[in-house]
């Protein structure tokens, strides 16, 4: 550590200014910095959805005026139906989130309770398979939907549910470990108890399994459901084609994207309201989401 | 839970086991149910490699999930492993036989399907044919075109060849009125239709080289043939007009022999043409190069950046008497809370240099060209990734640095280490080997990191040189889909694949150094 700890402070002294600067003043504004850095352009996006002077220029003056007015907007064109959007990220999201918890804890009881042949590849394998994002393949998922679409057009480009399955087909690689790790801290002796009374496997992994290992089921959901409200690639591939049927990321891109400066603000309005409930989120279950980042989740 | 008596155990037990077999049942009849619908749509179509895939995974479903108490691995892990090798498996390996295939525009689909649009494309009105009084009905969804033929009505819709129909009233003109089933549109219904209408091609017949009925107003019909006559046996097309003959010379496309060739052509396998292009032509070989090199900078720059930044602001926030430590950094991690799409569009916003926040008022009205200079544009990259990225490595540095036994520090001091050659010797090792994966992983997430570069940049800007969409700021990641689904150049899924096969090669270069760095795969039990 390059400062001195309490210990080399001559002990009946009240520190100076200088001596406090040197030890923790200079922390501070290395704070700050840090703090206007990550908070500035926040601020703006909030100021710019405030402000209804109409234009990306016009943003520039920070909360010098207040109204409403872009947010009234952004729900009152249909030609970029906001609401929906929303309300399409919210079912893909939280579709997928549920789907991928349970698929990746069925995978994950599996693999740590029971012994198999072939155990030891399939983690392996999973491994392997999480290095490559489901998005360098994208060329092909476009076309498999094409065809599924002309047999299913339920399953078809265009629709939510073929979303949805597609990153249900990335549940396993990403979390499967996650998940495998935590299962592993569950004494085995538990169910082996419940198996003594008589239960069933599939009674011992919905009863008793499940709720023991509820902390990284939040976690894993959790952040699915902010992956799923970011993903932009696919979810343009799949859905790009109808204004009805984007999510918010689509959309919002394509909405302001097509008239830069004039969009803007409304754009920022959009923009607040579809981060809100993610920060909110994101900042009241920090702690676990922390915990699942050294694990071996990246943003 | 309470000790049930036995009688009440079995008595759950059994009610339970009812309703879960009787749910397994419902289950496992849906899945038979859709396999069976999709199996004969494939098999109507002459799909038979998928449809044998299918049928297998029918069956090994079946056999997991009928047997109580057997194949219990099987039971939990089919539902995942069946989306995984569905659409993460299963797509890469069919990228990998696009990248050997001529698909993209102009080669979408079989020779056959080709033969039929190109007739269907190259329609011309017959000379002195007869013309139809005709209307226009709309049935399922779907627009029909009713023609009166002498005493016969006939209708037919551009899936449908015309057949005649019965019970049809006729109005002053000689055109169907009303027509049992269908719903005759007025010329007030047309009207907004009129692109459709007029684009309403219906077949006489299966077989498109016997000619269409097409009503230019939507009130006379006229009989069109192709202009492009198809000869079966040679398996050429004759322009009727100029006598020019178009053969399928293995081009995937019907070219004459001064090189003019018909659209649309299909979908054939070209080996290594893709890759060819990609390394050998001059105009894609040079972009991709340098989109590469940048795609290598801006992961192995994000990654330092990121992490020297955080690191940095750990460690000065690593000192228990400062107060506030917890409000800065709560306000610290608030960028990586904020959706990551959303980033890119608000920096795109504040980085644009006409009007944007940066040059208008933190530059003072500067004209810094952040749009189209290469390294400017590279730089903003940079510092919205920095901006992006650094809480992440804030909160895992913090984490390891917590981790290090205060003793080690305190021994190096008491042996008179430099703070400085204290961190670089000490602490930084010991810090990697927590973050060393997690840095690893960050390189791989940024080598395609394509929300931030797509929304904030697009990739541009674009190289002048480049005769595909490809830019300064461009990972291969975006080139992929910018050569698969741009606007600009037309699509070229083959060429695309090709690219993305090519971040395969890498991607698995680096997670082998990974693994083999981590040792991960020891510690699997």
């Amino acid at each position: 550590m390059s400062v001195s700890t309490p210990r080399d402070l001559p002990s009946q002294r009240r520190p100076s200014l200088g001596r406090w600067f040197l030890d923790l003043g200079w922390r501070h504004i290395v704070g700050i910095v840090a703090v206007l850095f990550s908070g500035f352009p926040l601020v703006y996006v909030l100021s710019a959805s405030l402000n209804p002077a109409g234009t990306l220029t016009g943003s520039n003056a920070l909360f010098t005026k207040f109204s409403l007015v872009n947010y009234v907007t952004l729900f009152s064109t249909p030609e970029q139906p906001y609401a929906r959007w929303y309300v399409n990220t919210l079912v893909v999201a939280t579709a997928t989130s549920l789907g991928t918890v349970f698929l990746g804890a069925l995978a994950a009881y599996s693999f740590s309770r029971m012994r198999f042949k072939g155990r030891r590849l399939g983690l392996m394998s999973l491994l392997l398979v999480q290095m490559f994002p489901q998005m360098l393949a994208m060329v092909a998922i476009f076309l498999l939907l094409t065809v599924l679409g002309d047999i299913i057009p339920v399953l078809g480009i265009g629709s939510a549910v073929a979303l949805i399955m597609v990153y249900l087909g990335g549940a396993l690689g990403v979390n499967t470990y996650l998940m495998y790790g935590f299962f592993n801290t569950i004494p085995p002796s538990l169910d082996e108890a419940a198996r003594v009374d008589g239960a069933g496997h599939a009674r011992i992994f919905f009863t008793i399994v499940l709720r023991l290992v509820a902390p990284i089921l939040a976690v894993v959901a959790l952040l699915s459901f902010i992956g799923s409200v970011n993903e932009f690639i696919i979810a343009s591939i799949v859905l790009g084609g109808d204004p009805k049927a984007n999510t918010l990321a689509v959309g919002l891109y394509a909405f302001v994207s097509q008239l830069f400066n004039s969009n803007w603000p409304v754009f920022t309005a959009g923009a607040v309201l579809a981060a809100l409930p993610v920060m909110i989120l994101f900042l009241f279950l920090q702690k676990y989401i922390v915990g699942g980042l050294t694990a071996g989740a990246v943003k | 839970m309470s000790t049930p008596t036995k009688q009440e155990q079995a008595a759950s037990r059994y009610s339970s086991g009812v309703a879960v077999q009787l749910v397994k049942i419902l289950i496992l009849a849906v899945v038979n149910a859709a396999a069976v619908f999709v199996g004969m749509a494939l098999a109507a179509d002459g799909q038979w490699v998928p449809l044998a895939l299918l049928a297998i995974g029918t069956v090994l479903i079946d056999v997991i999930y009928a047997f109580p108490n057997r194949f219990l691995p099987g039971k939990y892990l089919a539902p995942g492993v069946a989306f995984l090798l569905l659409f993460q498996v299963f797509v890469v390996i069919y990228s990998g036989y696009i990248a050997f295939t001529n698909y993209g525009d102009g080669h979408n689909g079989s020779k056959a399907d080709a033969v039929l649009a190109i007739q269907a494309n190259n329609q011309e009105r017959v000379e002195n044919s007869p013309e139809y009084p005709a209307s226009i009905a709309e049935k399922d969804g779907a627009l029909w075109l009713v023609v009166v033929d002498k005493d016969k009505v006939l209708a037919g819709s551009a899936k449908e060849p015309l057949a005649e129909v019965k019970g049809a009233e006729l109005n002053s003109l000689g055109a169907v009125k009303t027509l049992p089933g269908f719903r005759v549109l007025t010329l007030a219904e047309m009207l907004p239709r009129s692109n459709e209408i007029t684009t309403l091609k219906v077949p006489f017949s299966d077989d498109p080289a016997d000619g269409f009925l097409q009503t230019p107003e939507g009130t006379k019909a006229y009989v069109y043939k192709p202009a492009i006559v198809y000869d079966k046996a040679a398996d050429t097309f004759t322009d009727k007009k100029t006598g020019k003959v178009f053969r399928d010379t293995g081009t995937g496309a019907y070219l004459a022999d001064d090189g003019t060739r018909i659209e649309p052509g299909w979908m054939i396998g070209v080996g290594f043409k893709n890759f060819e292009k990609a390394f050998g032509e001059p105009t894609i070989r040079g972009p991709l190069l340098k989109v590469t090199a940048w795609t290598f900078g801006f992961a192995f720059l994000s990654v330092l950046t990121t992490f020297a930044l955080g690191l940095f602001l750990a460690i000065v926030f690593n000192e228990p008497r400062m107060g506030g430590r917890r409000i800065y950094r709560t306000l610290m991690i608030l960028p990586y809370a904020f959706p990551a799409f959303l980033s890119g569009l608000v920096w795109a916003g504040m980085f644009n240099p006409e009007f944007g926040y940066i040059n208008q008022v933190l530059l003072g009205g500067a004209d810094v060209d952040w749009v189209n200079d290469q390294w400017l544009a590279r730089l903003s990259v940079l510092i919205v990734n920095l901006w992006l990225g650094f809480p992440y490595m804030f909160l895992v540095s913090t984490g390891a640095l917590q981790s290090i036994p205060d003793e080690l520090m305190e021994a190096a001091r008491v042996d008179g280490a430099s703070p400085w050659r204290t961190f670089l010797n000490i602490k930084l090792p010991l810090l990697m080997v927590p973050l060393a994966p997690l840095l690893i992983s960050s390189f791989a997430f940024n080598f395609n990191n394509f929300t931030l570069i797509y929304l904030l940049t697009k990739g541009g800007p674009r190289f002048t040189e480049a005769s595909i969409d490809a830019g300064a700021t461009d990972l291969l990641i975006s080139l992929v889909y910018k050569v698969a689904f741009g606007a600009g150049t037309g699509r070229d899924y083959g060429l695309a694949s090709a690219f993305a096969i090519l971040i395969f090669v890498v991607i698995g270069g680096i997670s082998y150094l990974g693994f083999r760095q981590t040792k991960t795969l020891e510690d699997l039990a």
